[in-house]
């Protein structure tokens, strides 16, 4: 186990590895995003409340999820370069940045189409809009002082104490934005036992949670493998693969 | 006097000393946060109920603004003269001369604006009530501020434009502070109790108070390496 984690983290063997794990997880991509979309847009019913409208939800949701998601993977990430300094480490939390900066826009952007015909505006200072809103600021923040710093090296480790920073605030930020207002609906499917959600309607969400979680991979990945080439251009394996 | 704790107050002392000697610079933020609450009346409204229901948060915002204005030069003149070299090489936790030069920043910065405040408030028609709450969330909050924004300091230190960065990184982090200073001067202008919102922010006072320093450290590491 251990094993495998330290040749994981030489860029040669990455890039071998994810070159192999590429197409697998491109082709899981698109069979649940299939899934969830004909699950989601065809046989699920229209809710008695809100009709057709509720099926933004299907990217909406995973959207807002992959979102947080990947800001706190950004940090265990951050913690290990910092702790280990793991070249690989830093490679995969930039790579995600502007993954994780595009999923918040989607999901900001989606909510605000949903919001026009539920809540009759395009914009509310709702609690959770307004902390998803402040978490693309944290993105953008960090993509800032990654492209500003010149040493790749430096770069890395400063993004990753502001990252970890954020993380840090990230729920103190929450809760007293959820405090200042709140309109938004609350959570429908975590709550234990029962779901506030109909299961035809939960299956296509989390299948297409898991279609964005996948894509996420596939496309980090893909970032990350040329993020390597550029880093050891001047290794001996790269130019023995591109024959120069 | 010796040891760590003398190295604390020699460090204050010597930044106290420095901003003294530069008594111009010292004024500068102070009427930067001056002049941004009087365009309010002039852009908003001269209208007193008006005034006095955003004063709050214009009051804040400015100070917010203030804040990050004088803090972007709190490491500049160490960091080009390498005394922040020696700092990092000195045998005194780095952690721990950081906060004394926080300290003094928010002494020359953080406490003048507090004098300030009230005169801003009767500009903008608070209730005495009013201006109370708001010296006491600026009693609490500016050191906060301090402490937050000199991360992103030490973080953009190394770089030639780090201004209008580090409004970037500070901001979002300043926005808990913002929400329960305004709204405890909100509250006590209705004549409702703030004690709640107070307690949170010295809550937030003592959780900065006791990582910040090591964050700092940490980044100054980071950008002078």
């Amino acid at each position: 186990m251990w094993l495998f984690f330290h040749k994981l983290a030489s860029p040669k063997y990455f890039y071998d590895i994810s070159g192999k794990f590429i197409p697998w997880l491109v082709a899981l991509f698109l069979l649940t995003l299939a899934a969830g979309l004909y699950l989601g847009l065809v046989v699920a019913p229209p809710d008695y409340q809100q009709g057709d409208s509720y099926r933004i939800m299907f990217v909406h949701v995973p959207a807002a999820w992959m979102s947080m998601f990947i800001y706190t993977f950004m940090a265990v990430l951050s913690g290990i370069n910092l702790i280990w300094n793991i070249k690989l480490a830093d490679v995969m939390v930039r790579s995600s940045a502007t993954l994780g900066a595009s999923f918040t826009f989607v999901a900001l952007v989606t909510g605000s189409l949903w919001g026009k015909p539920m809540w009759g505006t395009w914009w509310v200072w709702d609690a959770r809009l307004t902390s998803e809103l402040i978490l693309l600021f944290l993105y953008l923040g960090y993509i800032a002082l990654v492209s500003a710093v010149e040493d790749v090296r430096t770069a890395a480790r400063a993004g990753g104490v502001l990252v970890l920073v954020g993380v840090g605030n990230i729920p103190i930020i929450h809760y007293s934005v959820e405090w200042w207002n709140t309109l938004h609906q609350g959570a429908t499917v975590t709550k234990m036992g029962k779901p506030a959600i109909h299961i035809t309607m939960l299956i296509p969400l989390l299948l297409m949670a898991v279609s964005f979680q996948v894509y996420y991979f596939a496309v980090v990945l893909m970032r990350a493998r040329t993020e390597v080439l550029d880093r050891e251009r001047r290794s001996a394996w790269v130019k023995e693969m591109f024959g120069g | 006097m010796s040891g760590v704790s003398g190295a604390f107050w020699i460090l204050l002392k010597r930044d106290l000393m420095l901003a003294f000697r530069h008594r111009g610079e010292l004024a500068n933020p102070l009427l930067f946060f001056l002049m941004i609450v009087t365009l309010f009346p002039l852009g908003v409204s001269p209208e007193p109920a008006l005034l006095s229901r955003i004063a709050p948060g214009v009051i804040w915002i400015a100070a917010l603004l203030a804040a990050l204005f004088s803090l972007e030069s709190l490491f500049r003149s160490d960091f080009d003269d390498g005394a922040l070299e020696q700092m990092l090489l000195s045998p005194h936790p780095l952690p721990l001369l950081v906060l004394a030069k926080v300290l003094a920043h928010w002494l020359v910065s953080g406490l003048p604006m507090l004098l300030l405040a009230p005169l801003l408030g009767i500009f903008l028609a608070m209730s005495s009530s009013g201006i109370a709450a708001l010296e006491l969330t600026l009693a609490v909050g500016t050191p906060l501020l301090s402490l937050i924004g000199a991360i992103g300091v030490a973080l953009t230190v190394g770089l030639r434009r780090g201004g209008v960065l580090l409004t970037l990184l500070i901001m979002p982090l300043y926005i808990p502070v913002l929400i329960f200073a305004t709204n405890a001067v909100t509250a006590a202008a209705a004549g409702m109790p703030i004690a709640g919102q107070l307690y949170f922010l010295a809550s937030l006072l003592a959780l900065a108070l006791s990582l910040a320093p090591l964050a700092i450290a940490a980044a100054l590491r980071i950008s002078v390496s």
